[in-house]
């Protein structure tokens, strides 16, 4: 489990940037936060990345893609979420056999609630807010997944 | 050109002072360097998401401490906690310490202790939006004499 973050600048070269980019391009990723302000800011960290993002504003969003045959290579998901939060959301998401990466977002404090959202099904854990560098790493993690795959 | 230098030195002045007086940290800077060419208003359009969700969770806090037959500080802390995310994610530091203690308050279920954290957030995110409205009318003003706006650093 990976936890805890500060923020850090981390610039990319002009060359790295297009071969990071033309890497990310055929990854897709669910961001799943009931924060306009959230969503926004996540779905420009990730697109800088060359990835394909959608957004879902709830667990229950989330939940209802896949079950509606949409898939996924990376899920970042908050945790305190109206309607189905996103330990809920995890759980379901596992318990339906999704083998996608789930990545927890969120700014909880209590190490007893970290835990308990890293056991419902979480591959990696971060505390808001998400860096490049935590992007980075994750997007490292989810090509060496894919390519054991 | 003389027009142009001395906004970009009121823009560089500004956007310094934010930082030294603590009420933005190095993630404001790392959303500006998120801003490019396809994104211009980036910074702009997340700073006002932020101010709508300020306002929403500052209501929310305040009708929740009003209620007379028993405050109920889940609620209240609910909402701390959504605007301590908020306000790390934008890098409004001040209004973020100040939820870390108002969320102790809620933990100890004192009344008087969240009223007044309640009044210091509500003062903290009203300076922070007055500084960054000026900070972004500067940046129209220079974009609109001709001039680019300052590097971030």
């Amino acid at each position: 489990m990976v936890s805890g973050n500060s923020a850090s600048s981390s610039s990319l070269s002009m060359k790295s940037d297009e071969d990071i980019v033309n890497n990310n391009n055929n990854l897709r990723v669910l961001v799943v936060d009931d924060s306009p302000m959230i969503r926004k800011l996540h779905d420009m960290y990730l697109k800088k990345f060359g990835l394909k993002v959608q957004v879902a504003e709830n667990g229950k969003q989330a939940v209802d893609l896949f079950h509606f045959g949409a898939s996924f290579d990376l899920i970042l998901m908050d945790k305190e979420m109206p309607i189905m939060d996103g330990e809920e959301a995890t759980k379901e998401l596992r318990t339906m056999g999704v083998t996608s990466m789930i990545v927890g977002v969120t700014s909880l404090d209590s190490p007893n609630e970290k835990q308990a959202f890293m056991e419902a099904g979480l591959d990696y854990f971060f505390t808001k807010p998400l860096t490049t560098d935590n992007i980075s790493f994750i997007l490292q993690e989810l090509n060496k997944k894919n390519n054991k795959n | 050109m003389d027009v142009v230098n001395q906004l970009q030195r009121q823009f560089i002045d500004n956007s310094a002072s934010l930082h030294r007086e603590g009420f933005l940290d190095d993630q404001f800077t790392q959303l500006q360097k998120l801003q490019d060419e396809n994104s211009p208003d980036f910074v702009v359009e997340v700073a006002s998401l932020f101010f709508e969700d300020c306002e929403k969770l500052i209501n929310n806090m305040s009708r929740a401490l009003e209620q007379q037959q028993g405050v109920d500080f889940k609620q209240v802390d609910a909402s701390v906690h959504q605007l301590k995310g908020s306000s790390s994610s934008i890098g409004a530091v001040r209004v973020k310490n100040i939820c870390v203690a108002f969320r102790s308050f809620c933990e100890a279920q004192n009344r008087e202790g969240c009223l007044r954290c309640l009044q210091q957030v509500t003062h903290e995110y009203s300076l922070l939006k007055n500084k960054l409205q000026t900070l972004f009318r500067l940046e129209k003003q220079i974009l609109a004499a001709g001039g680019s706006i300052p590097g971030v650093e």
